[in-house]
């Protein structure tokens, strides 16, 4: 007998809650790994719950409006042969777990680690375990971004293979210090980064231009590179938004960054007020405009992207992923269909209904996506 | 024949000039405004030059004046143009403040001129803080208000004489003593004779000087700014004066002592004096001054002509300037 | 980031950082030290309430300690802006602006406009406001609106740690006169502050709160009371949207307008005294520009008309409390076209 509980997801580390926007799946429909089951919204962005195992819906437990805890039962899923008195025992029985983050004061803290690196404090997460000894992978966010862009694939990616996510320098909370404006130097860093964690060897995920300084690390190191996944990835062709760029760099209130910020979504309405206030926080800080400005004029001068490392890479070589949202406004799906087709097990996934934030609008899909390719 | 004076034949030229100066500009406005060609209120120097210019020959752009409702007289001997200083007292735009501010509020504070000031006593603790901004810069610079005798009552002034001593400012405070708080007689009142009691009670250096004599508050503003150069603190200086015109233009002055006016005019001219002290000493040549008197009449009419040919401000004027940013 | 500081903590860490920053910021009050010329400690109070205290062991002679002057160190403040200084002046309890309002409303607020736009007074003004210390009607004025009537003026008045720090920061850069006022009453409560240095602009009013049912507007300590309310009136079904405006002049009316057209109902919540205040403002311009979003007739919490009561039980009713503002929402949704 196997029974399937459907938890309220814990998306970053600071949720607590959620609520149940609605059900995508009726009692008795037959549900596959990865099919959305059910509509979540936090005060931060709405997502879809996935099925973590294929089965048979049994029963909603949760109710639209309702707000649940993060680990709470909101739902059943059990093969056919479990009858109706089995799960109305499952259901008596299920105690929500405490969420280790809310144990005590100071433990979403715990949650980031910290590290330094030339003199700057880079934070970065870890998730998921060493389990038979699959290489880690590790999680590059795109410019203006940090390691919550990854805030529904490292729980994911994470039950498959350990996972790192970090803040760039002059990200996230890592120190308003740039490590140089050339995806050379970034890449650099990342290689240092990865010696200070004592880690030779990683798959690689960047998103945007996180994409181009994995790519460029792919180049400059492929050892220490086991597979490429580049999503709405920079470096592929000279075309980005400078507008959205610009606005981005220059917004300082709530009313100036929501239309900037709604360019990366296909769905617009997943740009939250808790979403701007958090961006705003980061933005606000002393440094940050400048930085950015100075990363910007390096990466992309005159509002085209300067460097183009992903088409260099080679034939063979490293096992290449690219995943892009049709609906992209910063860099075009277009360009994907430039990513070199012989390289080693080169793949393309251009999902419709999901913009530049594609790992967040469609993360089943991509977390299935990338699972898969770092397997 | 030797110069007996503490300035060169050059610098007493300009400072007759700059007396001169202000007697045409307020003699000018008297009549302009009699004529209804300026709008508002407008309170007028004249008689008071030489307490204004002894002053202000002391002073660089770097050192800071607080001034008051009867501000011309300090605004030209600070440096302020008498163009742009008319053009405002007509309303126009060019003026000091593109006549948003008029006679009661120009400034320049390029030129370390911190305004008129329409409320008695309120220049005071401004001054405080242009001398505490100077203390920090450590140049050297010094800062000066001027009260009349009526606002060396006000609340301000008197703290300030406290803070200027406690902080030892380099501040300085005139009060120019005209003898009438609008109508109201400085002894009726003013609780203490002396001015330099008052500044013993706040412990700091007090000097009675005769205002209406130039070289005696030259010597004497002299003084006291080279010590509060030198971070010996703030000094209170009195300069006894009178005052040619009522409180503001359209006073009849019916206050004022039968013949008190012809007597001021006849006996307490400082313009009259500096030219009787100048010439006898054989420094300057009548017609020298005479010839100064010509140009400024001249300046004052072409300062006339240019405000009244200066444009109105117009709507879009109103609302700017009230923030940096908003 | 977690890092949690109260407001009091908040505004010491933003004076810490602008004075690091910045030589010409410099700090004068009554007691922001303490203790000088006497005897004993240096930096003996930090402030009444020790608000800057620590400073003075930084900063030495950038903090003064005042005579009981405040016309003439209110004025000096200013004059020092005048002349390229930034000077932060602690006025203390704002009720003593009366013994120095000529120097902040005919003086500062002036400058600029009567002299051209030649002038810059980058001057900030902290003071404390608000009622609830039992300090009866001279130490727990919500003077805003007077300061707000003035043109020339800046009016801010924070409700968190993190807006307390940004927007004091923003003050203090900005090159017009601000007042700043801190609520007594909250300087204890302790929200998420980044350590490094931040602004928000003045010019931006928050929402604390989403719903659909009807707009809080509020500023200062009755964001909290409207948040318990709000809290409240969610278990009857009722959201309403809190917007708190942080910063009264400027005033971002958009984001009211933006509130009220999306809930079609208006409570203004104020703790000054009700006539002529930020609520009736409020009020006045949102019948004016949104006349035909509103559902309801506007309501407004304030005070009653008189001057704060000591005994604590009168000074309790006197401030307005989370229930009246949960029977104002509810006014609005049974009164009206629900």
């Amino acid at each position: 007998m196997i029974i399937t509980p459907i938890i309220m997801p814990k998306w970053g580390l600071s949720m607590k809650q959620g609520t149940v926007v609605s059900w995508l799946v009726d009692v008795g429909a037959s549900i596959n790994v990865g099919k959305p089951i059910m509509e979540v919204e936090t005060d931060k962005i709405a997502s879809d719950v996935e099925a973590p195992d294929p089965g048979l819906l049994r029963r909603k437990i949760a109710n639209p409006g309702d707000v649940f805890p993060v680990k709470a039962l909101l739902g059943v899923m059990a093969g056919p042969e479990v009858t109706d008195a089995q799960i109305d025992d499952f259901i008596a029985s299920y105690v929500t777990p405490v969420d280790a983050d809310d144990a005590e004061d100071g433990a979403a803290e715990q949650a980031w680690q910290w590290v330094e690196i030339d003199a700057i404090r880079v934070r970065y997460a870890r998730r998921g375990n060493a389990q038979d000894g699959k290489l880690p992978v590790l999680f590059i966010h795109g410019f203006g971004g940090d390691l919550d862009n990854w805030l529904f694939n490292i729980d994911a990616v994470g039950a498959q293979n350990p996972v790192i996510a970090l803040d760039l320098p002059a990200h996230g909370q890592s120190s308003l210090t740039l490590a140089g404006t050339t995806l050379a130097d970034l890449a650099r860093f990342i290689a240092k980064f990865l010696d200070a964690l004592e880690v030779p060897r990683a798959h690689l995920v960047g998103h945007s231009m996180g994409g181009a300084i994995a790519a460029r690390l792919a180049l400059d190191a492929p050892a220490r590179v086991a597979s490429l996944s580049l999503i709405g990835s920079a470096g592929l062709g000279r075309e980005i938004n400078a507008g959205y760029l610009a606005g981005y760099v220059a917004a300082n209130s709530r009313r100036d960054l929501k239309p900037v910020v709604e360019q990366l979504f296909a769905d617009a309405s997943l740009v939250s007020r808790q979403m701007l206030d958090d961006l705003l926080k980061y933005k606000r800080l002393d440094g940050v405009s400048a930085a950015l400005t100075e990363l910007a004029a390096g990466l992309f001068p005159g509002g085209q992207q300067g460097e183009l490392p992903v088409p260099s890479l080679a034939a063979g070589g490293i096992p290449l992923l690219v995943i892009w949202g049709k609906e992209d406004r910063i860099i075009p799906a277009s360009h994907a269909a430039l990513a070199p087709k012989s390289v080693k097990d080169a793949k393309v996934a251009v999902l419709p209904g999901a913009g530049h934030m594609v790992q967040m609008e469609k993360a089943g899909e991509v977390n299935t996506l990338l699972k898969a390719h770092v397997g | 024949m030797t110069n007996p004076f503490p300035l060169s034949k050059d610098d007493l030229l300009k400072c007759y000039r700059t007396m001169r100066t202000i007697r045409e500009f307020e003699e000018r406005l008297h009549v302009d405004f009699s004529r209804g060609d300026i709008p508002g209120f407008v309170h007028l120097y004249a008689g008071e030059e030489a307490a204004a210019t002894g002053i202000m020959k002391h002073l660089n752009s770097g050192d800071r004046i607080a001034s008051t409702h009867r501000g011309h007289g300090h605004c030209i001997s600070k440096g302020v143009d008498v163009v742009a200083m008319m053009k405002e007292i007509y309303g126009k735009k060019g003026g000091t403040g593109n006549g948003k501010g008029g006679s009661m509020h120009i400034a320049d504070l390029s030129m370390g001129m911190m305004g008129a000031n329409g409320i008695l006593g309120a220049g005071a603790p401004l001054v405080c803080g242009a001398a505490l901004a100077a203390k920090f810069r450590n140049k050297g610079e010094v800062a000066i208000s001027f009260v009349g005798d009526g606002a060396s009552n006000q609340g301000t002034f008197l703290e300030s004489l406290n803070l200027a001593a406690v902080w030892n400012l380099p501040a300085l405070f005139v009060v120019e003593n005209n003898g009438y708080a609008e109508s109201t007689a400085r002894d009726y009142a003013t609780a203490v004779d002396s001015y330099v009691d008052r500044a013993a009670g706040f412990g700091m250096p007090g000097i009675t000087v005769d205002g209406t004599d130039f070289f005696a508050v030259y010597e004497a503003a002299g003084e006291i700014i080279q010590r509060a150069r030198e971070g010996g603190g703030p000094s209170l200086l009195e300069c006894k004066m009178v005052r040619f015109y009522g409180h503001f233009e359209g006073d009849a002055q019916t206050y004022r002592a039968t013949g008190e006016l012809d007597d001021i005019r006849a006996n307490h001219d400082c313009l009259k004096k500096f030219g009787v002290q100048v010439t006898a000493a054989g420094v300057i040549s009548a017609a020298e001054l005479q010839a100064i008197d010509q140009q400024v009449l001249a300046v004052i009419e072409d300062a006339v002509q240019q405000a009244k040919a200066a444009p109105l401000p117009t709507l879009a004027d109103l609302t700017t300037d009230v923030y940096i940013s908003y | 980031m977690a890092r949690k500081i109260s407001i009091k903590q908040a505004v010491n860490e933003a004076l810490d950082q602008e004075m690091a920053r910045d030589p010409a910021v410099i700090c004068m009050g009554e007691d922001i030290v303490g203790g000088t010329g006497a005897g004993g400690e240096a930096d003996a109070w930090g402030g009444v309430l020790g608000v800057t205290k620590g400073l003075y062991a930084k900063y030495g002679d950038r903090l003064m300690d005042t005579p009981l002057s405040e016309s003439a160190y209110i004025g000096a403040a200013i004059g020092a802006a005048a002349c390229g200084m930034r000077p932060v002046a602690e006025l203390m309890f704002i009720d003593f602006m009366g013994v120095c309002f000529d120097q902040i409303y005919n003086q500062a607020a002036k400058f600029r406009y009567m002299f051209g736009g030649k002038a810059e007074t980058p001057v900030v003004i902290r003071a404390m406001v608000g009622a609830g210390f039992r300090a009866a009607a001279q130490h727990s004025q919500m003077l805003t609106p007077l300061f707000t009537h003035i043109p020339g003026l800046k009016v801010v008045c924070p409700s968190t740690p993190y807006d307390t720090k940004g927007l004091l920061i923003q003050s203090i850069r900005d090159n017009d006169p601000v007042i700043f006022c801190e609520h007594k009453a909250l300087y204890g409560i302790e929200g998420e502050v980044p350590e490094a240095s931040y602004t928000i602009p003045l010019s931006e009013a928050n929402i604390v709160r989403e719903g659909k049912h009807c707009s809080i507007v509020t500023y200062g300590l009755m964001v909290h009371r409207s948040l318990e309310a709000a809290a409240t009136l969610a278990k009857e079904g009722i959201e309403v949207d809190i917007v708190d405006l942080r910063s009264l002049s400027p005033l971002d009316l958009d984001t009211v307008l933006d509130s009220v057209t999306k809930t079609g109902r208006l409570v203004c919540v104020d703790e000054a005294s009700p006539r002529c205040n930020i609520a009736t403002d409020i009020s006045a311009q949102v019948a004016m520009q949104a006349f035909s979003a509103l559902k309801a007739q506007i309501e407004m919490v304030t005070p009653p008309h008189t001057p704060v009561p000591f005994s604590p039980t009168l000074e309790d009713l006197y401030i307005p409390s989370a229930a009246q503002i949960a029977a104002a929402v509810r006014k609005t949704i049974k009164g009206g076209q629900a």
